[in-house]
């Protein structure tokens, strides 16, 4: 018969919840910046043609495809759960994008911080406790706004303002669905493979079971 | 392919790898910064001339230049053609059809717009490809001091590329030894985009643990086993983009054209 | 002229477990509960078991990389000469199983140095430390030598030497030579002899092969399914006494054999010379890249009811051969040819057949199962085959049954494949594709990394598929299974990649 001291109802009902970014946090964090990133610039190589073809009809409509980009940040703060993580891996996406190549140079960096903020704001309004479906969507809201201001500011500086305001309201319904819905979406999915086990993302799932 | 060569920097003849990639990302961010705040053609066109020498001397091959360099090539001209079709309005009009309206504002603005975006692109393409990312890591954490955790648990994730992209080969195999790589391409590369994300996040954890085996993310006060030196060399790449940032806004102001984009 | 504090004048640690338990967070039961365990410092020990019976958890406790309270609920008592083992993480060295998920950075001699840098030992310590580690363990490559481009067993050899760069009064080994070729697992053995001779550190390895390890610990520790220790002892005793429970539990135990099953061939005189071959290779070259062909002029045949074994060392081109041969890689040279008894109607050139064509005559399991799962659940996973070919519901529900009663995955039906462990997700990925009954099977590696009993149990069904009339084609680097079902061989040799124009 061995001693066993049981600690007070730890993990069965409510675990401790920390906002210390733990090893682990960081490197799952990366991992999901980088391969979203990937995903991102295979999506961008294939589909730059095309849009530089249709772009001339498509009046801001083009921001429809924005949420592709916004994916990493919502992504991320759903699943890491952590001050700073939707920034974190949007910004590590950003660089992975910037390395490899492409026609935003060094302002990439620039529009990952952005982006990142924008979901990290939603995010930060609901304390970091809340991960439900509406925040994910709100927080895609929020990049897609971001990504929308920072294209506007950067690289279409000189439009009408009906093409802006298509711009924006497009970058904000793919930020929701693309980036909000879908990251969301993709979470439980996760969750349910058991690949997120160190998160609370996971263990979610795995009560509910 | 392109994205397994992020991992590895493309040599040049001059020697602008060894250049610590804190001074590549300062020039290339001072120059983009500067050159934002205006939308003229002259601002951009002075930029893209010095830039273009300047290509030159690092010696890169044409083709490696040029592949790379691609996308830029490609938005610049599209991004020019929007802002010709959605630009604001100015001077005589010279076509109008539902939104679009071509100006003689939105082809100045075009014109503008196209040689900006080379202008930012083109260097900040020729820099990074020089870039080794364990370098950047310690020039990050070491020069610009930003949390090592975070820098070195980033380069960790970064250095898996390798591994997603051999991953994702197989995956694609996998679909067609399975079946279903037949119809529904968006449906399937989703698929494995999500299978992909899950072998990531396993290895990433797995990784993680790993670093942390060895000590990573202990209170201890790390030391680093590289030098990331920061010297004359690194101070005259930014002094150069501050440079040519400053050329091209002189010239555009001194021929009037500046044109401050939040005006 | 060695650094000041060489390995050689590191004393080992000791372990004390006292009522040990962990449970991890998210699960009911305990991985490992009740543990009553003291080790020496300086001893050499393996430590055996059955899956599950927390012999990970507790080499990564030790490591102190379990997580804190909120990742599970520790029981007990777990001290390393006394302290605590997240207060001692610098003294414990750990290497894990999969060589690729060790490598932390992209040159060599950064990787070994990235150890000591976090446990904050000044820099020209650090180098002096890196090339003395890097000769423990026998690698001998320049400091700058990518990462990505060395074997696995060269990974392992690395891990080794960035864990001996901290100079740990404690080295643990979880399984570090399960997913390696027979020359890895050589090197990897070799180098923790010389290490071992080198330092009086405290070493513990987790292992089902346990013919590498026997000579080199002095002691053996079988934990139980239960929590508990089962079995302590010097290794002959415990081997002998413990032996055949040990094989049933999945441990290699040299000197246990099992009988492998007969091979009965149908009458009709399938397999052999006589029959017609399935699939064909003729003077065919393979690349994985377009243009860098691995292997070529190929001649090979594929006979119903008959094993063909592709052998040869790593990097020879084994799997870019069985890949092609499965129409999923086009062949650089020379042709792939279905028999008109495999192509049925489609053309002679798998390459060309669309994915669902493939489905019923060429089914491949790949190395890593996990690239091949695309449902939800084992049960949805195992109908995606049968689905693609428009079979009728309740036809595939009854396909399905059956095979989860033959693969006994009957109790995974509704899991996710993503959870399973190495052995079930195995089973499912040869599952998966018996669900559409091709004639040809391909397999890549299938006893890579197995323990015993899903070894056995593996090549129990293969010989079950073989006497049913199916044409099998095996790459493997495990001897005892090419022993023990090919019928022929083809051996590749070293490759010299040749880049070619084609």
């Amino acid at each position: 018969m061995h001693a066993t001291n049981i600690l007070l109802n730890s993990s069965t009902n409510r675990t401790p919840r920390s906002l210390r970014w733990r090893v682990v946090d960081i490197v799952v964090a990366s991992v999901i910046g980088v391969a979203s990133g990937l995903i991102f610039i295979v999506w961008n190589q294939a589909s730059n043609p095309l849009s530089a073809v249709l772009s001339p009809v498509l009046p801001g409509l083009q921001a429809l495809l924005g949420g592709g980009w916004l994916f990493a940040a919502v992504l991320g703060g759903l699943i890491i759960r952590k001050p700073g993580a939707a920034l974190f891996t949007e910004l590590l996406a950003a660089v992975v994008s910037a390395l490899v190549g492409n026609e935003w140079g060094a302002l990439t960096l620039v529009s990952g911080v952005v982006q990142g903020i924008g979901a990290e704001l939603v995010f930060a309004l609901f304390l970091y406790a809340n991960y439900r479906v509406y925040v994910a969507i709100l927080a895609g809201v929020g990049a897609g706004l971001a990504l929308a201001i920072n294209d506007l500011l950067l690289w279409y500086p000189g439009s009408s303002s009906e093409f802006s305001t298509i711009y924006v309201a497009s970058a904000v319904v793919s930020g929701a669905v693309l980036a909000g819905l879908l990251s969301w979406l993709a979470m439980r999915g996760l969750a349910r493979t058991g690949a997120l086990n160190r998160f609370a993302a996971g263990r979610e799932i795995t009560r509910e079971v | 392919m392109s994205t397994v060569s992020a991992t590895i920097a493309a040599p040049t003849k001059n020697g602008i790898d060894r250049v610590n990639p804190v001074a590549k990302l300062g020039a290339a961010l001072v120059l983009a910064v500067v050159l934002v705040l205006t939308i003229d053609w002259v601002s951009a066109a002075v930029a893209l001339a010095c830039e273009l020498v300047l290509f030159l001397w690092v010696g890169l091959s044409a083709r490696t230049f040029f592949t790379r360099t691609a996308l830029v090539w490609i938005a610049a001209p599209a991004t020019g053609l929007t802002t010709l079709l959605y630009g604001k309005a100015a001077g005589d009009v010279y076509w109008s059809i539902g939104l679009i309206q071509i100006t003689d504002g939105s082809i100045g603005l075009a014109i503008a717009t196209t040689l900006r975006v080379l202008a930012i692109g083109l260097p900040a393409v020729v820099l990074f490809i020089t870039v080794d990312p364990t370098d950047l890591a310690d020039g990050l954490a070491q020069v610009v001091k930003l949390p090592a955790r975070f820098v070195l648990g980033g380069l960790a994730g970064l250095r898996l590329v390798g591994l997603f992209l051999d991953d994702w080969r197989a995956l694609e195999l996998a679909r067609r030894a399975r079946g279903i790589a037949d119809g529904h391409l968006l449906r399937r590369l989703a698929g494995q985009a999500f299978a992909l994300l899950v072998l990531s996040i396993r290895r990433g954890s797995k990784l993680a643990t790993a670093m942390e085996a060895r000590g990573f993310g202990a209170p201890t006060q790390r030391t680093w086993a590289r030098i990331s030196p920061f010297g004359w060399r690194e101070w005259a790449l930014i002094g150069l983009g501050l440079a040519i940032a400053l050329l091209a806004v002189g010239v555009s102001i001194a021929t009037g054209s500046w044109n401050f984009v939040l005006a | 002229m060695t650094s000041p504090s060489s390995q050689s004048s590191v004393a080992g640690a000791s372990i004390d477990a006292r009522g040990w338990g962990w449970r991890h967070a998210g699960r009911r039961a305990f991985a490992v509960s009740g543990l009553d365990l003291r080790i020496e410092p300086g001893e050499r020990i393996l430590l055996l078991g059955p899956s599950g019976a927390g012999k990970s958890t507790l080499l990564h406790a030790l490591a102190g990389v379990l997580g804190g309270d909120d990742e599970g609920e520790q029981t007990g008592e777990l001290r390393i000469s006394g302290s605590r083992p997240d207060a001692a993480r610098g003294q414990v060295g750990l290497v894990l199983q999969d060589p690729d998920s060790q490598v932390i950075l992209a040159r060599v001699g950064d990787d070994v140095a990235f150890g000591c840098e976090n446990l904050g030992v000044p820099r020209d310590e650090i180098w002096l430390r890196v090339a003395d580690a890097l000769r423990m363990v026998g690698l001998d490559l320049p400091l700058n030598h990518p990462t990505s481009r060395l074997s696995g067993g060269q990974k392992q050899r690395l891990a080794l030497a960035g864990v001996l760069a901290m100079r740990p009064s404690l080295i643990l080994l979880d399984e570090p030579t399960a997913n390696l070729d027979p020359d890895g697992v050589r090197e990897v053995r070799d180098s923790v002899a010389r290490v071992l001779d080198a330092t009086a550190a405290t070493f513990v390895v987790i292992e089902h092969r346990v013919e590498v390890w026997r000579h080199l610990v002095n002691r053996v520790v079988v934990l139980d399914a239960g929590g508990g220790v089962a079995a302590d002892g010097r290794p002959d005793e415990v081997l002998a006494i413990q032996g055949e429970r040990l094989a049933q539990a999945g441990v290699w135990v040299p000197g246990v054999r099992h009988a492998l099953p007969a091979r009965h061939r149908m009458p009709g005189g399938n397999g052999g010379a006589a029959s017609a071959p399935l699939l064909e290779a003729q003077n065919l070259a393979v690349a994985r890249v377009k243009g860098v062909e691995v292997a070529r002029a190929i001649d090979l045949r594929v006979q119903p009811g008959a094993a063909l074994a592709l052998t040869g060392p790593n990097g020879a081109g084994k799997s870019t051969l069985a890949l092609t041969l499965a129409g999923l890689l086009k062949p650089s040279d020379g042709r792939v040819v279905a028999g008109p008894d495999l192509a049925r109607g489609a053309s002679a050139s798998p390459i060309d057949w669309k994915s669902r064509l493939l489905l019923t005559r060429i089914g491949t399991v790949f190395q890593d199962p996990e690239h091949q799962f695309v449902a939800g659940t084992v049960r949805a996973e195992l109908s995606v085959g049968p689905k693609a070919l428009g079979v009728a519901d309740a036809e595939i529900a009854t396909r399905v049954d059956r095979l989860l009663a033959r693969l006994r995955l009957d109790h995974l039906a509704e899991a996710n494949p993503f959870t399973l462990s190495g052995g079930e997700k195995r089973r499912l990925s040869v599952a998966t594709v018996l669900a559409s009954a091709p004639r040809v099977l391909i397999l890549d590696e299938p006893t890579f990394g197995q323990d015993f009993r899903t070894w056995q149990e593996i090549v129990i069904l293969l010989t079950e598929l073989l006497d049913e009339g199916t044409a099998l084609v095996a790459v493997s680097h495990d001897p005892e299974f090419v022993a023990a079902i090919a019928d022929d061989r083809y051996r590749l040799d070293a490759p010299v990649p040749v880049v070619v124009d084609r």
